[in-house]
């Protein structure tokens, strides 16, 4: 924590899930409060600048295949019916569903009938082209909206081919946003005995403004032990061990990333007839950097 | 409302001022000659009324002057708020509007918030801001339905474009009451901290002219058509596609063939010429869903020519007989939505009707149909479907319409008779002969008006009382 100049911004909203998750920090914030009150008030919110790789989507077409494949289909052939959270889309890697075009990797939720499934849409994953233990992770995005609608910039930690599962081999959300809630983010980690509706969360809040209609940059910086997360130049939320209630799964294996557009399901509840579709998430970069 | 009007005068001369600086010079505007604006003030009730703000009780349309008040033993924030108090049914409804002496410009906001709270849960037939009688209350914006729960709650009035928002005296107004036996009444309604906000997550813009709809409409020359169903929705902060009704003049209404049809900001399309055309509308660089093509063939047919002699007929509107006497076809009820305009070149003029719910034509004297039997009418129609109301009134001998306000029917002396016009042909004109029966049967020495309700898009002619 001491390398994290944290001072209180004034519209720096959020709300707590965890309240335990912050106490911690609090005495921390009051010291950086304290001795830098006379200094501007912005946060050191990354640390870690060695570029290690960049997709820019400069290139259109489909993603670029040495960074990014696809999970395909509702599920059942990786034996998660309907990903495990009932979602209410067919996967696919059709132009229709993903595709670069001017600078930016669009991934589309479509409403037709495809393959049983009333919606379509695309997921992208770097398993097996690339993943890293710690480092910071970002992507700048602009998110779809409307109820029904759940985008996500998240990772998962190798599976050792399929030696062990999830959540052992643990999960980073570093974006999920519910559609209808288009001014909200929130950032989690799923580990054993924190998974699911028991993982350890934190939302944050947009002031006067939205997801979906700017670009915002989302990340986390992760180092043993800890897992900084941030929207913009905004650090909201510091994970640690002292904070999972189990064993902290973040030290000892690389993660690689994923970048969806779900629809419908547990988590965001199923879209209206008020969602209109078709909705595009844009991805103008990922970005991932070493100490 | 009358007392809102010195201050654009003012802003009048600073637009002719500029002009003539721009003519006599041929210099580029400097720095200095900037337009005069209206202040940027959003708040409309804090704590008080704010700046200039005034209370227009709505009451010849009858409403109560005495239920709103300003109070202090319920506010959501401050030391007070405004409370209206809405009557049972029957006994009138809250309806205000509340106007600034000097306007505002509103256009660095993006809505009109308030918090609210009612005695019971009851659902708000209409509030929003824009009544400005000096600008034809152009910029007119509606919420409709709002549900206002019993606990204090923040409600969000987008602004459908606030760019056109430069100078508006109509902060709020809101019109609540019982409109039939068993709807909410006799209640109470509380507001509070109502003012125009830049909430910066008012997005995804979505007009929509026609109610969204892709319409067809064969027309002739010279009619006219109005664009209904105008409403701007924007998805709010709290995931809600929050919809409103907009004026007209918040649109840009666009023509794909100018020498057939052209539309005016009050979203009046005139047909002014034979062919194909495609009327669209954007706000604010966002393409309005639905539309309406105009297949135009030129001049409307005439209606078959009378063939009664004078001597059996007395005429209200009808170029084939001298009229028994003036009317005013466009009376002006209040809640009515109707557009009237007389059509046609001289000797075949047509009442053409557009966006009908309810109407007249009022008799300037009473017609003495005693010796009577029949009324003739020809009505034109252009959809498929549509219906028309006639009701004969005959006003009695204190010579008063009198209609009970919350029945409709006839009051005091008053009779009427009551018939619909159906099994239209259309494009072609068809002709009734509508009996002088039901409560006219025995009154008709003082026929004073027609009520004209349905439709809501038709045209009249020979309109004419007989005996055969």
């Amino acid at each position: 924590m001491s390398e994290i100049k944290v001072t209180m911004k004034h519209n720096h909203l959020y709300k707590s899930k965890m309240k335990s998750i912050f106490t911690g920090c609090i005495a921390i914030i009051s010291i950086g409060l304290l001795s830098n009150c006379s200094s501007d008030d912005t946060q050191t919110v990354t640390t870690f600048d060695t570029l290690i790789i960049e997709d820019n989507f400069d290139i259109d077409g489909a993603p670029d295949p040495n960074l990014w494949g696809f999970d395909i289909g509702d599920g059942s052939d990786q034996g998660l019916d309907r990903w495990g959270n009932n979602e209410l889309q067919y996967y696919t890697d059709r132009t229709e569903n993903v595709k670069v075009e001017n600078g930016f990797l669009l991934i589309t939720a479509r409403q037709e009938d495809f393959q049983g499934s009333n919606y379509t849409s695309a997921r992208l994953v770097t398993k097996g082209k690339f993943d890293q233990k710690y480092g910071r992770f970002e992507a700048r995005m602009r998110l779809p909206y409307g109820r029904g609608m759940w985008p996500a910039f998240w990772m998962l930690g190798d599976d050792n081919d399929g030696v062990d599962v999830w959540p052992q081999i643990g999960e980073i959300d570093i974006m999920e946003n519910r559609g209808q809630e288009p001014t909200i983010i929130t950032g989690s980690v799923h580990g054993p005995g924190y998974s699911a509706g028991n993982a350890v969360s934190k939302s944050f809040i947009l002031d006067g403004a939205r997801f979906d209609t700017d670009f915002h940059v989302f990340g986390i910086e992760w180092g043993p032990n800890y897992i900084n997360y941030y929207v913009d130049n905004k650090l909201y939320n510091q994970i640690t061990p002292a904070d999972v209630d189990g064993e902290w799964v973040f030290n000892d294996r690389p993660f690689y990333m994923l970048l969806n557009l779900a629809i419908g399901g547990s988590y965001v509840g199923n879209p209206n007839d008020e969602t209109n579709f078709p909705q595009t998430m844009l991805v103008d970069y990922v970005r991932v950097y070493q100490k | 409302m009358t007392k809102i009007n010195n201050v654009f005068s003012k802003n009048h001369w600073a637009v002719l001022l500029l002009f003539f600086a721009i003519t006599s010079c041929e210099r580029e505007l400097s720095d200095e000659a900037v337009f005069a604006e209206f202040p940027a003030n959003g708040d409309v009730f804090t704590d008080a009324f704010s700046a200039g703000l005034d209370y227009f009780p709505f009451v010849g349309e009858g409403a109560d002057p005495e239920a709103f008040s300003v109070v202090t033993d319920e506010v959501f924030e401050g030391n007070a708020a405004m409370r209206f108090d809405v009557p049972s049914f029957g006994n009138g409804f809250v309806g205000a509007t509340f106007n600034t002496t000097v306007k505002r410009n509103l256009t660095g906001y993006d809505a009109l918030t308030f918090y609210a709270k009612a005695s019971q849960a009851a659902t708000l037939n209409d509030v929003g801001f824009g009544i400005d009688g000096d600008i034809n209350n152009k910029y007119l914006t509606t919420l409709s339905g709002l549900e206002i729960s019993t606990n204090w709650k923040k409600y969000v009035i987008p602004i459908p474009d606030a760019s056109k928002l430069i100078g508006e005296a109509g902060l709020f107004w809101l019109a609540e009451g019982a409109s039939f036996d068993g709807d909410e009444g006799g209640y109470t309604l509380w507001f509070d901290e109502v003012r125009f906000e830049n909430l910066g997550t008012i997005a995804q813009s979505d007009p929509a002219i026609f109610s969204g709809q892709d319409l067809t409409q064969q027309s002739f020359t010279d009619s006219s058509i109005i664009i209904s169903g105008l409403t701007q929705t924007y998805n709010l902060a709290s995931g809600i596609n929050q919809t409103v009704t907009t004026a007209p003049s918040y649109f840009t209404f666009s023509s794909s063939d100018t020498g057939v049809a052209i539309v005016d900001e009050l979203g009046v399309i005139s047909v002014i010429g034979e062919g194909t055309a495609l009327i669209t509308a954007i706000i604010d660089g966002v393409e309005a869903r639905g539309s309406i093509q105009i297949n135009a063939t030129g001049g409307l047919q005439s209606a078959p020519a009378p063939t009664l002699p004078q001597a059996n007929v007395k005429s209200i509107f009808s170029d084939a007989y001298t009229n028994a006497t003036e009317i005013d076809f466009a009376p002006g009820f209040g809640g009515s939505t109707t557009e009237t305009a007389l059509v046609g070149g001289a000797g075949d003029s047509f009442l053409s009707y557009a966006n009908n719910n309810f109407t007249g034509i009022i008799f300037n004297d009473t017609v003495d149909a005693s010796a009577l039997t029949f009324m003739h009418i020809d009505v034109y129609v252009q959809e498929a479907g549509t219906e028309v109301g006639i009701q004969i009134r005959d006003i009695g001998a204190n010579q008063e319409i009198e209609t009970n306000q919350f029945t409709g029917f006839p009051d005091g002396d008053d009779k009427d008779y009551r018939t619909d016009l159906t099994n239209l042909s259309v494009g072609q004109w068809t002709s009734f002969e509508i009996p002088l029966a039901g409560g006219i049967a025995n009154q008709k020495n003082n026929l004073g008006a027609i009520i004209i309700t349905g439709g809501p898009n038709f045209i009249l002619d020979n309109i004419y009382f007989y005996t055969e």
